[in-house]
């Protein structure tokens, strides 16, 4: 609902502002987020199960990096994104949507835009090394999510956050 | 509820609903632009916000606060009076809204009898929430950055590390997660004031050092589940059961609800939340089997009923509709908490019947021949097998009343519709031991097990 001001959300206390995050598979990108100004995540090896690649791409700037969780440097950077980042960027778009994606890194996704990989295609992206740590311990305080004990006393504020989503 | 309760319910609002909610919009409104610089505009509408709170014992502290802001020097306390304030005006807005509702369906409500609350040892998360929420009100919903909303981590972490901390921890992991998909705030169409405003000002008092009274009595009987509302937000999903207590010692039956939590990750979503609630079985064997629960010696905590599922017992099966019928007008409801008053957290469970839906231009509506009602149907949960569909063929609802941007809306929490000539009965909690429709669950398989592939991921990598 929305009316020619704009103002249909102004005095709802109670409305979805962001849309549920859609399920996908999580097996090969465990991780994916829009936070603290990049595109970030987590690849899981294909040869090394307990290996996992750490992979980013700056919002604005374009500037993308993948490496081990120990900093090595994905071998598969060759001047261009590697194919982690390019699932990365999959997984994304499967997740959020290719608009709130392209909104998040600036980049106009313009019609025909499909996946993750057609919007890295659009952008004009660099390399520049940043170090893995800060992604990596935000997947695994995304993880400790499922570590923390269930509550059971009453907690009003999700009133404001009804689940929702029955369209099938 | 019948017609004629919905007619008396919906023929006026209350006196003095539209000055409050005017004087909360401009507080709103100013928060959007923050408070490093107050213009007219917001002066003007922080001055009303303080002008309303005359002969109230907050009109002091908030007018001082209020000179404070518009001066630009103010501090933590300053915005606790104002977040104070706001909630004040919308507690009464909740009052007067639901006394309607008491009035006009007949529904008993006892009177708050639990103390306001201690305060209690300074915590340094709470601190941390509030330096978060200061900043925050400086910089204003447009000025909020990718800088600010990393800072909430640090806040966000150390709460959820404390049990008594997990309604600060949710609400600002959940309105953090809401602003970092909005950025560049000033690039949005509309920005979502009251909502935002709703939840900093919760959060501001839930920020205080400030402990709200423990379980007041424990209580034994059976339980009559009325239905199930599941709240979701990224971090967080929660179901809170409404149903009917019968006591064992023979007093009247009480209206309550019982509510679990449990963490998760924006990944895990739909049906699939119900797994993470697998500490509870006996409360998702009677949601997913429509049953009776006996419970011995839980608190009761005004209406909330504090879950303990191994002093709960499932037993025969209980038709909620017929619960709704038989015990629902009778039994007594529970005040709410004074701080948790707001016209949002309104959910009165109500019985529709004899209505016919009609799609109109603000959406569907239920309809007898005088009166009509908005479904929310944005309400409904992917956990369950409610759609707005189902919805739109049914008759019969069972609902819960609530209240937002000045009409009254029901929430159906079960329906019971005719589907290619058949009877079709649908509730919320019908899939809380796993999914029942062969379709969903098919689609379920194929997107393989969420919380499997993380658990396994957690096991390898989290304890190294």
């Amino acid at each position: 609902m929305t009316d020619a001001d704009g103002n249909a959300w102004r005095r709802r206390s109670v409305l979805a502002v962001v849309p549920p995050a859609r399920a996908r598979k999580l097996a090969k990108v465990p991780f994916v987020e829009l936070a603290d100004g990049r595109l970030q995540g987590v690849v899981s090896s294909g040869s090394d199960i307990e290996r996992v690649y750490v992979s980013s791409l700056v919002a604005g700037t374009h500037a993308y990096h993948c490496s081990t969780n120990n900093n090595r440097p994905c071998g598969g950077l060759r001047g261009a994104p590697c194919k982690h980042l390019e699932a990365l960027a999959d997984e994304a778009v499967l997740q959020y949507g290719v608009d709130r994606v392209a909104r998040y890194l600036r980049v106009d996704a313009g019609d025909g835009v499909g996946s993750g990989t057609d919007l890295l295609a659009r952008m004009d992206t660099r390399h520049e090394p940043t170090p893995a740590a800060v992604v990596f311990s935000r997947f695994l305080r995304h993880l400790a999510y499922l570590e923390l004990p269930d509550s059971t006393t009453a907690l009003p504020e999700l009133h404001w956050f009804p689940a929702t989503g029955a369209v099938r | 509820m019948l017609s004629t309760q919905l007619a008396q319910l919906q023929q006026s609002v209350p006196v003095g609903l539209v000055d409050a909610d005017t004087v909360v919009a401009g507080f709103d409104d100013a928060l959007v632009g923050g408070f490093a610089r107050v213009g007219d505009e917001a002066a003007a509408a922080l001055a009303a916000l303080a002008g309303a709170m005359a002969g109230t014992p907050l009109h002091d502290r908030v007018t001082e606060a209020v000179g404070k802001v518009t001066a630009g020097s103010f501090s933590q306390e300053d915005l606790a009076s104002l977040a104070g304030a706001r909630s004040a005006l919308l507690g009464a807005a909740h009052d007067a809204l639901l006394g309607q509702f008491d009035a006009a369906v007949g529904r008993d409500r006892a009177p708050r009898a639990a103390s306001i609350g201690v305060t209690v040892e300074a915590s340094a998360p709470r601190g941390a929430a509030r330096a978060w929420l200061h900043e925050t009100a400086v910089a204003g919903w447009r000025g909020v950055d990718h800088d600010l909303l990393s800072a909430v981590g640090a806040p966000v972490e150390a709460a959820l590390a404390e049990p008594g901390l997990r309604r600060l921890a949710v609400l600002l992991d959940g309105l953090a997660a809401e602003l970092r998909a909005s950025l560049p705030v000033a690039m949005m169409s509309q920005v979502p004031a009251r909502r935002w405003a709703d939840l900093w000002s919760r959060a501001v008092l839930l920020a205080q050092d400030w402990s709200g009274a423990g379980d007041v009595e424990t209580i034994s009987g059976r339980l009559f589940p009325l239905g199930v509302d599941i709240h979701e937000h990224g971090t967080a999903i929660g179901v809170q059961v409404h149903g009917v207590l019968e006591p064992s010692d023979g007093q009247p039956a009480r209206l309550v609800r019982t509510t679990v939590v449990a963490a998760k990750v924006e990944t895990i979503t739909g049906p699939a939340v119900w797994r993470l609630l697998q500490a509870h079985p006996v409360l998702l064997a009677a949601l997913a089997q429509r049953r009776v629960l006996t419970v011995t010696d839980l608190p009761l905590h005004g209406g909330d009923l504090r879950w303990l599922d191994g002093q709960a017992r499932v037993g025969e099966q209980a038709d909620p509709f017929a619960t709704a019928r038989l015990l629902l007008a009778p039994a007594i409801a529970a005040a709410t908490a004074p701080l948790d008053r707001h016209p949002a957290a309104i959910a009165e469970p109500v019985l529709l019947e004899g209505y016919t839906v009609r799609q109109t231009e603000g959406g569907l509506t239920a309809e007898w021949d005088d009166q009509q009602i908005l479904i929310a149907v944005d309400r409904l949960p992917a956990a369950g097998p409610l759609t707005p569909a189902l919805v739109a063929a049914a008759s019969c609802c069972l609902g819960l009343l609530r209240w937002d941007d000045g009409r009254w809306l029901v929430q159906p929490l079960a329906v019971r519709a005719t589907v290619k000539r058949k009877p079709v009965e649908a509730h919320n909690g019908d899939w809380a031991e796993g999914v029942t429709d062969p379709k969903v669950a098919k689609a379920e398989a194929k997107a393989g097990d969420a919380v499997a592939v993380l658990r396994e991921r957690a096991g390898r990598l989290l304890r190294r």
